[in-house]
């Protein structure tokens, strides 16, 4: 099966930017967002979203990274996964308003994870959920509050998202 | 008894021709014959351990007189010397007429109790050299195998005493303080596994000051399982000088390494420890030219649990009997360095001579007594527990390789084994 | 992998993803809540055959912020034969369903036996064995010297070039056999330094440097300095005539400590006798890891405790 590229950069850019400009909508301007994104293409979205929220509005968001690993439901039933990095911005999340933000939203699961992690880091005042596709599946009774694009799938399907920092360009294909 | 007729054997000079068997000696002809076919396979005088263990009696859970002498004889072995580290010790004439009387009765093979030099093998005095040499017996092979006559003063009076009965001392070469809770060859493996090493140099000074007593008394000395290259150095240089030595290599330490500690496997924990490979390449030399005057078992059964534990909680010992022709095989034969005829000397005419064992002198001539084995050099097979006879299973060849079956082993005339098989019901005339 | 046995077992790769690994559990401990569900449903059984306290505690705090659950089996001073009883407790342990056995035995060898036996069917990590290797406490003194001298650029490096000198009774040490075999792995520069009878015979064949003078050692300014435990038992052996001989020819002391370069560290993977192998001077200086060596050991411990025990099969 070959890859078919659903989003270009372009297509990505641009998601990106009304993802923000939604997330600063909904808070009402303000100014004590944390965005964590989840290892490893969330935590570049994570940092490209608070870029355009500070470029919009100067020292309205800081960005972080919220590994998931140890709080999976399904570590036993995989060959052992290596964790990666968390990084929470000085001055925590207690009281803030934190995004998450992943690139694939697909069962949910990961999803879930994030939450029992940030419920051992601290107290936010909200948790919301970003993320740059969308692509049905849920097995959990979870829904992201911005999605860069709906892209309905098959199980069968594979979505690969590359991003220029990781990647060397910024793409979505589906195969 | 059985009267043979035994077709088409290659006898050890390498001639190939039949022979006979009648009222358990060789004979020219005989009628009426079980003719056991011996095209392809190998005549080999009855095969001597010189030094087995049959833990009988005390730790009848390893092994019996009978359970070891099956496996002796399965092993092609007509004659084993059964170590005097028994419960109680072999160091009344007592013991060892009992072990003796029990070989006898068995029958499998001719079994010679190895008396204690020291009482209780505790090393502080001799024990009752004389009665046992005097007894039914006859014992002429005395050493507390398992320790060493560390005491320099003690070595030399047993030395001396024993020539009063024509007897030798066969001493397990040792230094005690240096080796102190050792566990294995000490070198570079050691130190990386974190266990106690066993210094070559225990086992050559030992030798060195024996040979060196033997020679100042005028006393026959048998050196027990020679196993590093300085020993045989040491022995080399004796022989050179006149000093009446011999010296055994086990089969094992002519096959094996230290290299198998690796694993922590404790079917490889040997008293004295598996060594080099420059060791081993050394002893097979020795072997091969004369320096070392025989082979001997060492055939040390254990139960399982005295082996299903950490290393150093482990018992020292291997079975050796089953398999001791098979390794010689492989260690000597098979890489040219000795010939059927050399395996004859190192695994009977010699070790008869230096226990002073009777009828191993003109094997397969008329008139000596009918002790050979039949043996497959051809064959090769994955040895497993299937191949031991006796009651513990500690060797360290299961699951290896190894040429060569025993088909055939008859003892004083009456068949042990036939077809590769023990013979239950031994045929007694 | 499946058991932790030897750090001579460790690839250079295997041994920096324990790092890394360590590294997330470090940060994980510095949070409101430090646990972590990662091994819940498991189950950890300290066994100790041997007494000590420190690293059992250490076990058991990484399994539990693991969310293990934890037994501990000291089988010190049973009365089971000696030879019957790693097997007969392995095969309790097996029933009573042990995912992961931490063992710490007296005799070399014993985890690997334990994990080649066939007598249970669980993850083995080495806890020490007798003077063959203490696997965990070789990775937390790497973490430790990476932490220390890399920062929190520490992730995904080595220790190359960085100059090593372990002093004291090398052959009786597991600790060293450990640090030695990883420190190689990482790149790193290891001197030993110890009276010619506290070094194994073939230490000639080891990746290292062999010394006799410790000042010698001191003024070759290593990076780290790292002093072992000496039992004053083994003067009653002939490994050497006196614990004041000892301590002035090989013990750390305030005088070393002031020709030891500012930013050298010195460690000791505890218990220290205080005064023999090491003053009080040296121990509590700033240069001294040894509290974070303890603190690091759990981290480490978390992340052997995780590789092994939190994936089910490929």
């Amino acid at each position: 099966m070959t890859a078919r590229s659903v989003l270009q950069q372009d297509d990505i850019t641009r998601a990106l930017t009304r993802i923000s400009h939604e997330i600063l909508e909904s808070s009402r301007g303000a100014s004590d967002l944390v965005l964590l994104g989840i290892p490893t293409r969330g935590v570049i979205l994570a940092e490209r979203i608070a870029a355009t929220l500070n470029g919009i509005e100067a020292g309205s968001a800081v960005a972080g990274s919220l590994d998931v690993t140890m709080y999976r439901d399904d570590l036993a039933k995989n060959p052992t996964r290596v964790s990666a990095p968390t990084q929470i911005p000085d001055g925590g999340i207690d009281g803030k308003t934190v995004v998450l933000v992943d690139d694939v939203l697909y069962s949910g699961r990961t999803i879930r994870a994030a939450l029992d992690a940030i419920n051992d880091i601290g107290r936010p005042k909200a948790v919301r959920l970003a993320v740059l596709v969308d692509r049905g599946h849920r097995e959990l009774p979870i829904r992201a509050d911005f999605v860069g694009k709906n892209l309905p799938s098959s199980a069968d399907e594979r979505i690969n998202v590359r991003l220029t920092e990781i990647d060397g360009a910024d793409e979505v294909t589906i195969e | 008894m059985t009267t043979f007729h035994v077709k088409g054997a290659t006898l050890p000079d390498g001639t190939r021709r039949d022979f006979f068997v009648e009222n358990g000696v060789f004979v020219d002809s005989a009628s009426n014959a079980t003719v056991l076919d011996a095209d392809g396979l190998q005549a080999l005088p009855g095969l001597v351990d010189l030094h087995t263990h049959l833990r009988e009696p005390g730790f009848e859970q390893s092994e019996t007189v009978l359970t070891g002498s099956r496996a002796a004889a399965s092993g092609g072995f007509t004659a084993v010397f059964a170590m005097a580290n028994t419960s109680p010790v072999s160091d009344t004439a007592g013991v060892v007429e009992q072990v003796k009387a029990l070989g006898d009765a068995h029958g499998y093979v001719t079994v010679r109790p190895i008396g204690a030099v020291t009482v209780g093998l505790e090393g502080q005095r001799l024990s009752e050299i004389g009665a046992m040499a005097q007894s039914r017996a006859q014992v002429r092979v005395f050493s507390d195998d398992g320790k060493c006559v560390s005491d320099a003063l003690l070595m030399r009076r047993a030395l001396e005493y024993v020539k009063t009965f024509g007897g030798v001392i066969a001493q397990h070469s040792q230094e005690p303080r240096l080796t102190e809770g050792a566990q294995m060859n000490e070198g570079a493996l050691s130190g990386e596994l974190g266990l106690a090493g066993w210094p070559a140099v225990a086992e050559e000074a030992i030798i060195a000051r024996d040979v060196l007593l033997a020679q100042h008394v005028g006393a026959r000395l048998h050196v027990c399982h020679v196993s590093t290259a300085g020993s045989v150095d040491v022995i080399r240089w004796a022989k050179a000088r006149g000093i009446d030595v011999t010296a055994e290599v086990t089969p094992h330490h002519l096959l094996l390494t230290e290299q198998l500690a690796s694993g922590y496997d404790s079917r490889f924990k040997v008293n004295p420890p598996l060594r080099r490979d420059d060791d081993v390449q050394a002893l097979r030399e020795a072997l091969a030219d004369g320096t070392i005057d025989i082979v001997a078992t060492d055939h040390a059964p254990h139960p399982l649990e005295a082996k299903e534990c950490a290393w150093d909680e482990a018992a020292f010992g291997m079975v050796g009997l089953e398999s001791a022709l098979s390794v010689v095989q492989a260690a000597v034969v098979d890489t040219g360095l000795l010939s059927f005829a050399d395996v004859a000397r190192v695994l009977s005419g010699a070790p008869a001579r230096i226990g002073l064992l009777d009828g191993y002198g003109a094997p397969f001539t008329v008139g000596a007594p009918a002790n050979f084995t039949l043996y497959d050099p051809a064959a090769r097979s994955v040895f497993g527990v299937e191949h031991l006879h006796g009651k513990s299973v500690n060797s360290p060849y299961l699951g290896r390789e190894l040429p060569g079956r025993v088909v055939a082993t008859v003892h004083g005339g009456v068949a042990t084994v036939l077809e590769g098989l023990l013979v239950e019901e031994l045929a007694r005339g | 992998m499946k058991h932790l046995l030897s750090t001579k077992d460790l690839s250079r790769d295997e041994a920096v993803q324990i790092l890394d690994l360590a590294e997330d559990m470090a940060q994980a401990g510095t949070r409101e809540v430090k646990k972590l569900p990662a091994l819940r449903g498991r189950t950890v059984v300290n066994l100790f055959f041997e007494d000590s306290t420190r690293t059992k505690i250490s076990f058991e705090a990484a399994a539990k912020r693991l969310s293990a659950d934890v037994i501990n089996f000291t089988a010190k001073g049973s009365s089971v034969s000696k030879g019957e009883s790693l097997k007969d407790t392995a095969q309790t342990l097996a029933a009573i369903g042990a995912d992961g056995v931490v063992i710490r035995h007296h005799s070399s060898g014993a985890p690997r036996v334990l994990a080649q036996s066939g007598w249970i069917d669980a993850g083995v990590v080495n806890a020490g064995d007798g003077t063959h290797e203490h696997p965990t406490q070789g990775l937390l003194d790497a973490f430790t010297m990476r932490k220390r001298l890399h920062g929190d650029a520490s992730r995904g490096r080595a220790l190359d070039g960085v100059t090593v000198t372990i002093v004291g009774d090398i052959l009786h040490s597991r600790v060293a056999r450990s640090n030695v075999w990883l420190l190689e792995t990482l790149g790193a520069e290891v001197t030993l330094v110890a009276p010619a009878t506290l070094l194994p015979v073939g230490v000639d064949t080891w990746p290292v440097a062999v010394g006799y003078d410790l000042d010698a050692a001191v003024a070759a300014k290593p990076d780290v300095l790292m002093m072992l435990r000496i039992q004053s038992e083994r003067m009653n052996a002939a490994f050497f005539p006196t614990a004041r001989e000892y301590s002035r020819q090989w013990g750390f002391d305030d005088e070393r400590l002031a020709r030891l370069p500012a930013a050298s560290l010195v460690m000791h993977p505890g218990p220290m006798n205080r005064g023999l192998e090491i003053s009080s001077g040296a121990a509590d200086s700033a240069r001294s890891t040894i509290i974070e060596q303890v603190a690091n050991g759990v981290s480490i411990r978390m992340a052997v405790l995780y590789l092994l025990l939190a994936g089910g099969a490929a």
